[in-house]
């Protein structure tokens, strides 16, 4: 059951259908969600600049096939005609050319496009599986917090208060050695996987405390409205009271937090890269693009502008889409 | 007051104690040998055997956690090491000597980033919001919110080291960021800063003026205001004393979360521009896995975090007379 005041809160929609002729048209909350999104030009944009983002990803490999490079081979070392003797693009702008369209990284000479195009996986993928997880966690805990009460939600509550706390970046940095230390024998490499899960883990430890807490909110709220008294009367079953009850209308909350998390978190992996916390070698990665470009950018400023403008449209576009997704659910908010 | 700030500091202790007693656990207790990390790599077994008994590591954790506790508010006695006075953070086996005296040396750095930049960005912001509130003309109002959301999705690391490219290599208007005292030359201080300044306040301006702007308008709007006008109030008094008052509650709240990011995020300020401060400390005793240190700054941070916290609590009763503390 959904809180009616939420279908009712936009009579011009409702009312519109009648205008055309026929009878009214009942539209579900989601309908009108997405009649409210389409119209909306900037949230339209940036979701389909986010789309495209995600199709580059998706298709890295395809584009890898037709534009005939990888991201691993380091065509500057194979080449002598690419890179001078100090490591530098012989060509201006990084070496941008028809060959390499982005230029060639300096030192290594890897391709350029391929990187960015490569690390868009990397990035997104630990972005999206930190996110998920975060929500996960995020809803449960917030549920059991604001349902429960008592002294469960007074433990929660002090939890969070200590997580959101804690000096994350900072606490990541110093323990991922630590964490490795414990888990790779001291002759051996660090195996990309074990980075990649540490850093999933990471953010999600330090993430969802600020979601259950708005969820608590929400629930705490949420519990007191007469439809939750009513199903509790008639006897429903606490299952029941939270999966029919109050989630359905939680989900605007969760749906417009994950959205702006998601490119939190993808700065954040970029932000970990870029201090040497992230993603290693030769995994691409749009962070440690990062860290190479502020270490050669008195030399070559072009190979930092790829990284710093592709996140930038990035962050911009799917910051945008959260805004929009949240005008378009909760049409009240003005901003 | 008095009780609320009593209740919120013991409540802020408590929190301290805690994020103390995790990372003290996590670094110390993991299997490993953290003598081994404090000793470095390449480390002679008698060496080794010298670290674990001067930091204490042959005693049980938790005895040394309860030695690391009370040697801050004590001082502490390391055998071979020498005396480590009243606010003993432990000892840097790399730097040989109190983590506590390094501290001192590099936290103005990230004082001085800090302040000068949130000076900067709550003039600037809370300023423009103000105009924009008063004219609500459309093409601020577009700036406002468009920069405000180039300002939040940019990133200190991109735009710092641009700055740094153009301004200071290619066309030289500025010299390298650099840390001068402000007790040696208040000049040299502001002027080695003023890039880091700069780029920080464009980052987190854009948002103090939106959000000054929005409820600027509702303030505006409110009676108080129109009563206050009708008594005959000029317009200055009206908006500074009256209608500012009500909008200060939302951007104290932003204040304190974006004072205790810049201290707690100035690991990536201070590395983009290289300055010594408490960031750059942090990431170097990492790499000397210095783990005293590290757990000094981890604890700084959250302090850093903790402490704002009550401060803007406490600044909502003054800042509004209907908020009562309980």
């Amino acid at each position: 059951m959904t809180i009616p005041s939420e279908t009712t809160s936009e009579p011009a929609a409702a009312i519109a259908p009648v205008a055309s002729g026929g009878a009214p048209v009942g539209r579900s909350p989601g309908q009108l969600m997405w009649r409210r999104f389409r119209r909306d030009p900037t949230g339209m944009i940036s979701a389909v600049i986010v789309l495209f983002f995600i199709l580059v990803a998706v298709a890295a490999p395809l584009i890898s096939m037709l534009y005939g490079k990888d991201p691993y081979t380091t065509y500057g070392q194979d080449r002598p005609d690419l890179l001078n003797e100090f490591g530098f693009p012989l060509l201006p702008n990084g070496g941008i050319s028809s060959e390499f369209w982005f230029g060639i990284e300096p030192g290594l000479g890897r391709d350029v496009f391929m990187q960015l195009v490569y690390g868009i996986r990397t990035s997104l993928l630990i972005a999206l599986a930190a996110t998920i997880a975060t929500t996960l966690i995020g809803i449960v805990v917030g549920i059991v917090a604001g349902y429960v009460g008592g002294r469960t939600d007074y433990f929660i509550g002090r939890v969070i208060d200590v997580l959101l706390s804690f000096p994350s970046t900072l606490f990541i940095i110093a323990f991922m050695p630590v964490l490795e230390n414990l888990m790779v024998k001291p002759d051996e490499e660090t195996p990309v996987w074990l980075r990649a899960t540490a850093l999933i883990i990471f953010l999600t430890v330090f993430g969802w405390a600020g979601l259950a807490r708005l969820l608590r909110g929400n629930v705490l709220s949420l519990r007191e409205r007469e439809f939750v008294e009513a199903a509790k009367v008639t006897g429903a079953s606490p299952a029941r009271i939270v999966f029919k009850e109050l989630l359905p209308n939680l989900w605007t909350p969760i749906l417009i937090q994950s959205t702006l998390l998601l490119p939190a978190l993808v700065t954040s992996e970029a932000a970990l890269s870029f201090l040497g916390v992230g993603m290693i070698e030769p995994t691409p990665d749009w962070g440690r693009m990062f860290l190479r470009g502020t270490e050669v950018y008195t030399d070559d400023i072009t190979y930092l502008m790829f990284p710093g403008i592709a996140l930038l449209i990035f962050v911009v576009a799917f910051n945008l889409l959260g805004d929009s997704v949240r005008d378009a659910f909760d049409p009240k908010i003005r901003r | 007051m008095l009780r609320f700030l009593t209740r919120r500091s013991l409540g802020a202790a408590f929190i301290l104690l805690i994020v103390a007693a995790v990372t003290f656990f996590l670094f110390f207790a993991v299997p490993g040998d953290p003598a081994r990390l404090a000793c470095g790599k390449v480390c002679p077994p008698e060496t080794l055997a010298q670290a674990r008994h001067n930091l204490g590591l042959d005693q049980p954790i938790f005895v040394q956690f309860v030695e690391w506790f009370f040697g801050i508010f004590a001082g502490r006695e390391y055998e071979g090491l020498g005396h480590c006075p009243a606010p003993c953070l432990g000892y840097s086996f790399v730097n040989r000597e109190p983590v506590f005296s390094t501290i001192v040396d590099r936290l103005p750095v990230t004082i001085s980033l800090t302040i000068g930049s949130a000076i900067i960005f709550l003039i600037f912001g809370v300023g423009t919001g103000i105009i924009a509130a008063l004219k609500q003309g459309k093409p601020l109002d577009k700036i406002a919110s468009i920069s405000s959301l180039i300002g939040a999705s940019v990133q200190i690391y991109f735009i710092g080291t641009l700055a740094m490219y153009f301004l200071v290599f290619q066309w030289q208007v500025i010299e390298r960021p650099r840390y001068v005292p402000i007790t040696e030359d208040p000049i040299g201080w502001a002027y080695g800063l003023m890039l880091p300044w700069v780029v920080l306040a464009i980052i987190f301006t854009a948002n103090y003026t939106r959000m000054t702007r929005s409820t600027m308008v509702e303030q505006l709007g409110e009676d108080y205001v129109r009563t206050a006008r009708a008594k005959g109030m000029s317009a200055r008094t009206v908006v500074l004393r009256f209608a500012l008052r009500g909008t200060l509650t939302p951007i104290a709240t932003i204040f304190g979360i974006d004072l205790a990011g810049l201290i707690g995020g100035a690991i990536i300020t201070e590395t983009t521009f290289s300055l010594q401060g408490i960031g750059r400390l942090s990431i170097q005793s990492v790499n000397n896995s210095d783990l005293p240190m590290l757990m000094a700054t981890v604890l700084l941070a959250a302090a850093a975090i903790v402490v704002l916290n009550v401060i803007v609590d406490a600044l909502y009763a003054v800042i509004d007379p209907r908020v009562r503390l309980s």
